[in-house]
């Protein structure tokens, strides 16, 4: 319908030809780039479960915006009552004093404010994880799988080195020598987890290769930035969000992993790095729950979510997946 | 291209990848902050000591003659001795890896025996809630962090219920005289429980979905329907002749799933105190012990790396179909 209309346009203001070919070319991109967002939209919505996934990352996401604003108290700030730290207070409602909503921890911080502040690692790696991840392996498939040959075959045999890495082991290595901060740990992910996108993604690449519209596009002359920008990429756009979200849930459970043993960026806090001070001081000896638990929840929380919009877009990609459930 | 063929040009492909990974772990710990010697040499030390230890490390030679010794090193396993503790890195290796083994593949066979009837289960009760359970379930068990799951397994039998112990492989008092002994006394089994349980609960997420989505898959086909026509019992039907059908893909993940588990106990045996392989390699990487924590590494990414290989040969050995082009 968009061509048509450009069409007649066109045909109407023949003298501003070129003017009016660059920016109809534009709105026509726009224009087809946010009818397929919508499109997926719509199948999105129908699964509640999709749904409550991109609620509670918009939730967290807020949370970690407005953490200064939420918290009572700054996270690595000690507490102090007189000339005593606040060790191991409880919780209010379970009969502590200075009314911390989940107590202090074993050094005196406020384990609520910590919460509270350990979505912002949780979410930055989580998200740019995924982006990154995402990103390099969908253009690592297009490259690979579109010119295919020995660029095809140099890129996958890299792929399968990628493949022959332990994750956690390769991530703490790395992230031992680099220094420990998040923005390592990020770097780590992206190293390793790039992979999975790349291969699966240029599979559905090579097969769309084939197709009689993109065969049509390089008879007319398409150049190759065309026919991949405009004729394979927006078909397998599905699957990289599949995989960007899947890699949303393995970059937060990594930080967490990568904290809990000990590397975790020492000057933020997280829920991981919480979670291992809790065990270093054996929290769960001392049945101090209110420490320990809330930061697991979290990150499950966030992780569910990102499957969760995984799942749907693999409604979005398998249409014979639709309408079952 | 004959299987034969097949597998030789595998083996080739693994011993390459092997080859890149060692070349990028030389480069990785040679350009890593800081100078190895400091890590092992104090300040007091006279000259001609200082001279030997470096020498002693082969840390005098040019880098390209570092980079053969080291590669020597891999192939005939002498992989150095220890900054730290000066023993022989493969003797710590020897040491540490059974422990990790026995805790694996106690995990893997707790995932599996479960995991796979659920699957089945899942399929054969495809829209009903009990599929809806068994996903959820293995939602849940890829989503909470397996160090968290520990940490709650321990706050509630370990320090609340007091039925199983808070660390280690074995009680304080008891020193079996050898491996085989330890590993077959009660006690160690009654360590082994809760880490076992815990990775195994985190593992068995795979073969459930795997198993569901291949049951759903065998059951369109028409030997299902001959199988009913002939008026065998559902449960037979399932069991019997669709889920035979359906482990296939199950036996190669499985593979695959060795492979990378060795490497992703270091959360679970962090959490439990396990004198595991990944543990050690995390202790290594903290204290900046180059050839333990090399010759560990090395040895978590040639079993993934082999494992993949053992996974390609089982395929084309259990489906005829499968051939190579």
């Amino acid at each position: 319908m968009s061509q048509r209309e450009g069409t007649r346009e066109l045909f109407e203001n023949l003298e501003g030809y070129d003017e009016l070919d660059d920016v109809d070319s534009r709105r026509r991109a726009i224009r087809l780039w946010s009818e397929t967002f919508s499109e997926q939209w719509e199948i999105l919505k129908e699964d509640r479960l999709v749904v409550f996934g991109a609620v509670t990352i918009t939730l967290f996401s807020l949370i970690a915006i407005f953490a200064p604003f939420l918290a009572p108290h700054p996270p690595t700030e000690r507490m102090w009552d007189g000339g005593m730290i606040m060790q191991w207070e409880n919780p209010l409602w379970y009969g502590g004093e200075g009314g911390y909503l989940l107590g202090t921890t074993a050094e005196g911080y406020d384990i609520f404010s910590q919460l509270i502040f350990g979505s912002r690692p949780a979410l930055i790696v989580g998200l740019s994880a995924a982006v990154l991840c995402a990103g390099i392996g969908t253009i690592v498939a297009l490259v690979a799988g579109y010119y295919g040959g020995r660029v095809d075959d140099i890129l996958m045999r890299i792929v399968d080195v990628a493949y022959g890495l332990p994750l956690l082991p390769s991530v703490i290595l790395l992230v031992a020598m680099l220094g420990p901060s998040f923005l390592n740990v990020i770097l780590a992910v992206v190293l390793l987890q790039w992979r999975a996108s790349a291969r699966v993604i240029r599979s559905q690449v090579l097969s769309i290769r084939e197709r009689p519209y993109v065969q049509a596009a390089k008879v007319t002359g398409a150049s190759d930035w065309r026919i991949i920008s405009r004729h394979i990429a927006p078909n397998i756009l599905p699957l990289t969000f599949l995989y960007g979200a899947f890699a949303i849930a393995t970059g937060i459970l990594t930080e967490a992993g990568v904290s809990f043993i000990g590397l975790g960026d020492p000057s933020q806090v997280s829920w991981g790095t919480m979670l291992q001070t809790a065990h270093t001081y054996n929290a769960m000896y001392h049945q101090t729950w209110w420490w320990f638990i809330p930061p697991g929840i979290c990150i499950a929380l966030v992780v569910i979510s990102g499957f969760l919009i995984g799942r749907g877009y693999e409604e979005v990609t398998n249409p014979a997946l639709r309408g079952n459930n | 291209m004959s299987k034969l063929n097949f597998a030789i040009r595998r083996l080739f492909q693994m011993v390459a990848t092997l080859w890149v990974i060692a070349t990028l772990l030389f480069v990785m710990f040679r350009a890593m902050p800081g100078d190895p010697t400091t890590y092992f040499l104090s300040e007091g030390m006279p000259p001609e000591a200082r001279e030997r230890l470096i020498a002693q490390y082969g840390l005098d030679e040019p880098t390209h003659v570092q980079y053969i010794e080291f590669l020597r090193s891999l192939v005939t396993l002498e992989l150095g001795i220890s900054f730290h503790s000066g023993r022989d890195v493969i003797d710590i290796i020897w040491l540490y890896l059974p422990n990790t083994l026995v805790l694996m593949f106690s995990a893997i066979i707790f995932a599996y025996v479960i995991g796979i009837p659920l699957g089945v289960l899942a399929a054969w009760k495809r829209g009903e809630g009990t599929e809806k359970g068994a996903v959820i379930l293995a939602l849940v068990q890829r989503s909470f962090p397996e160090f968290w799951v520990g940490l709650v397994v321990l706050g509630i039998f370990g320090a609340w219920l007091d039925v199983i112990p808070m660390s280690g492989m074995t009680s304080g008092d008891h020193r079996p005289e050898s491996f085989l002994a330890m590993i077959t006394s009660l006690d160690f089994i009654w360590h082994l429980l809760a880490p076992a349980a815990v990775f195994g609960f985190y593992l068995m997420g795979l073969p459930l979905l795997l198993m569901r989505n291949n049951m759903l898959e065998v059951l369109a086909e028409d030997f299902v329907d001959v199988c009913r026509a002939k008026g065998l019992s559902e449960r037979k039907v399932m069991f019997k002749h669709a889920a035979r059908n359906a482990l296939l893909p199950i036996v190669t993940a499985a593979a695959i799933a060795i492979g990378y588990a060795v490497g992703g106990a270091i959360l679970v045996e962090t959490v439990f105190s396990w004198p595991g392989l990944g543990r050690e390699m995390v202790r290594a990487v903290l204290r900046r012990d180059y050839p333990v924590a090399q010759g560990t590494f090395m040895l978590l990414a040639t079993t993934v790396v082999f494992m993949n290989f053992v996974a390609d040969l089982i395929y084309s050995w259990l489906d005829p179909r499968v051939t190579y082009e």
